[in-house]
């Protein structure tokens, strides 16, 4: 045996000269962390086990380490007004410490990342982009903002997330007022005479933080973390099959340049004011799209049995003919089944519909379900 | 009754001409937590190599290859319903299939328990 379909996404296309390490290497390493290779880092794919790290996850709180990431800090007096020329939020008019989900898109309509973006202030916006594809998409702005905008990699930083629905009252101990958060936003906050940047935002479906740390500080608040009894280090295994279960994308993989947001099923990304002025990159084509349907659409499916269908698997229709792939798959622990993502024709698109997966030879039957397959648990507000 | 090992990480038990066959507990350790398993039929002749078993991990899909040439006697039912069984007793209760050993001399090219534990020390 040994024969191993890689299924944890630790192939990005992304291949350094060297795997660099992140400023928590040796705690992962101390806390039992497997270490792979993934967006060219040596990151943790799992502690004590990707089954019990999703579960202790969706019942407590999880610490994820996502330095990889690229976080940017944008500047330039014109900063919001430039950077919706490369996506179709609406930035000018966004209110502060309030985050948003965009796309950097190109000409054509397809996406080049998806990112979380805040203005700090009226001249500087903080972003979160996609580890494997931040250098390309801090190129891709160098070229196409105008001189007065200034893109600072935020190096220095690491970056942690606690999610799950114990997570903000156990990081509220360490760092009193993020409990006033809520869903998308964000603000500055203190832990030991170290700034940190707070967002109360994930990548799993649950409530929870996403953390700006220093670097310098960020094994010591590591430290702190899993000291409170609800929290413990959950690896990428987790990161990824929670994602799965809450329907997000993940880039590189249900998300790339010839795919749209419109077939993505990621129309919320296209701001009224955008949409209406056309004057994103690909207006055309993804209006278009929006307006008389996409050829095919990212969907959500339930697998019947028990065997996973993961990524690279086709979509086939009666003929066996070859109509759509399958971008993500694998067994969801807290739905006990395997699930996928896939786009499939638009006519097969509808939840109920009862489309054939081809995986090594081997048909799966499979029901297109409405995403999220685990509700999302986000706090958007006090009651 | 002996224990034998490949370098796939297969072990085989033989009786007499009858094999039972699994992956060993540094295999599963590797894998993670088993969410499938597939066994063989009955009857189905297998020569050594050949892909015999598929057993899936949260992770990833793997092969489990016959570690002599034979001809099933029984899957594992039990793996269908359980197949964390693989987990938690992967050298006992989680077999995979039971065979007839065609040639049991292949079983000279195999590894014992203390060659194997060797082997498993240098990866």
């Amino acid at each position: 045996m040994m024969s191993d379909v890689p299924a944890t996404h630790e192939d990005d296309g992304f291949e350094p000269l060297e795997i660099l390490t992140l400023p928590l290497d040796a705690w992962h390493r101390a806390k039992g962390g497997r270490m792979v290779e993934f967006a060219g880092y040596h990151m943790p794919v799992q502690y004590e086990g990707i089954m019990a790290e999703h579960l202790w996850t969706r019942e407590n709180a999880g610490l994820f380490d996502v330095s990889h990431m690229g976080q940017l800090s944008i500047t330039g007096d014109n900063v919001a007004t430039a950077l919706e020329a490369l996506m179709p939020a609406a930035i000018a008019d966004a209110p502060m410490n309030k985050a948003r989900y965009s796309l950097l898109l190109n000409d054509e309509g397809g996406v080049l990342d998806d990112l979380m973006l805040t203005p700090q202030a009226a001249d500087r916006i903080y972003m979160v982009v996609n580890g494997a594809t931040k250098y390309d998409d801090v190129a891709h702005m160098i070229e196409h903002l105008p001189d007065d905008v200034t893109l600072n990699m935020m190096e220095d930083h690491a970056l942690l997330a606690v999610q799950g629905p114990k997570a903000v009252e156990a990081v509220a101990r360490l760092v009193p007022g993020v409990e006033a958060l809520t869903f998308m936003q964000a603000g500055a906050f203190e832990w030991n005479g170290h700034d940190l940047w707070i967002s109360r935002s994930g990548y799993t479906g649950e409530d929870g933080v996403e953390m700006s740390v220093p670097a310098e500080a960020v094994e010591a608040f590591a430290e702190a973390l899993v000291a409170q009894p609800e929290i413990k280090p959950i690896g990428l295994g987790a990161r990824d099959s929670l994602r799965l279960e809450a329907g997000l994308p993940l880039y590189g993989h249900d998300l790339d340049p010839a795919i749209t947001p419109v077939q993505a099923d990621l129309g919320f990304a296209l701001f009224k004011r955008r949409r209406e002025a056309a004057d994103f990159p690909g207006a055309a084509r993804i209006l278009a799209e929006r307006e008389n349907g996409p050829a095919t659409k990212r969907v959500g499916l339930l697998v019947d049995g028990r065997q996973p269908v993961r990524e690279g698997a086709d979509v086939v229709d009666a003929s066996g003919t070859v109509v759509g792939r399958v971008t993500s798959g694998g067994f969801a622990p807290s739905v006990g089944a395997p699930i996928a993502m896939a786009y499939v024709p638009l006519a097969d698109a509808a939840p109920g519909t009862v489309v054939t997966l081809s995986q090594r030879g081997k048909a799966h039957r499979a029901t297109v379900t409405a995403m999220p397959f685990v509700p999302h648990r986000y706090v958007r507000g006090v009651k | 009754m002996s224990r034998y090992f490949t370098e796939d990480h297969e072990w085989i038990d033989v009786d007499g001409d009858t094999g039972t066959v699994g992956i060993s507990d540094y295999a599963q350790g590797q894998l993670g937590d088993i969410v499938f398993v597939e066994v063989p039929d009955a009857g189905r002749s297998l020569s050594k190599g050949d892909e015999a078993a598929v057993v899936e991990s949260v992770k990833a899909a793997s092969d489990v290859y016959s570690p002599v040439s034979g001809t099933v006697l029984e899957g594992n039912p039990a793996l269908v319903d359980e197949p964390a069984l693989v987990n938690s007793d992967p050298e006992g209760e989680g077999w995979f299939f039971k065979l007839t050993l065609s040639d049991v001399s292949e079983l000279d090219a195999l590894m014992d328990e203390t060659a194997y534990a060797a082997f498993v020390a240098k990866l």
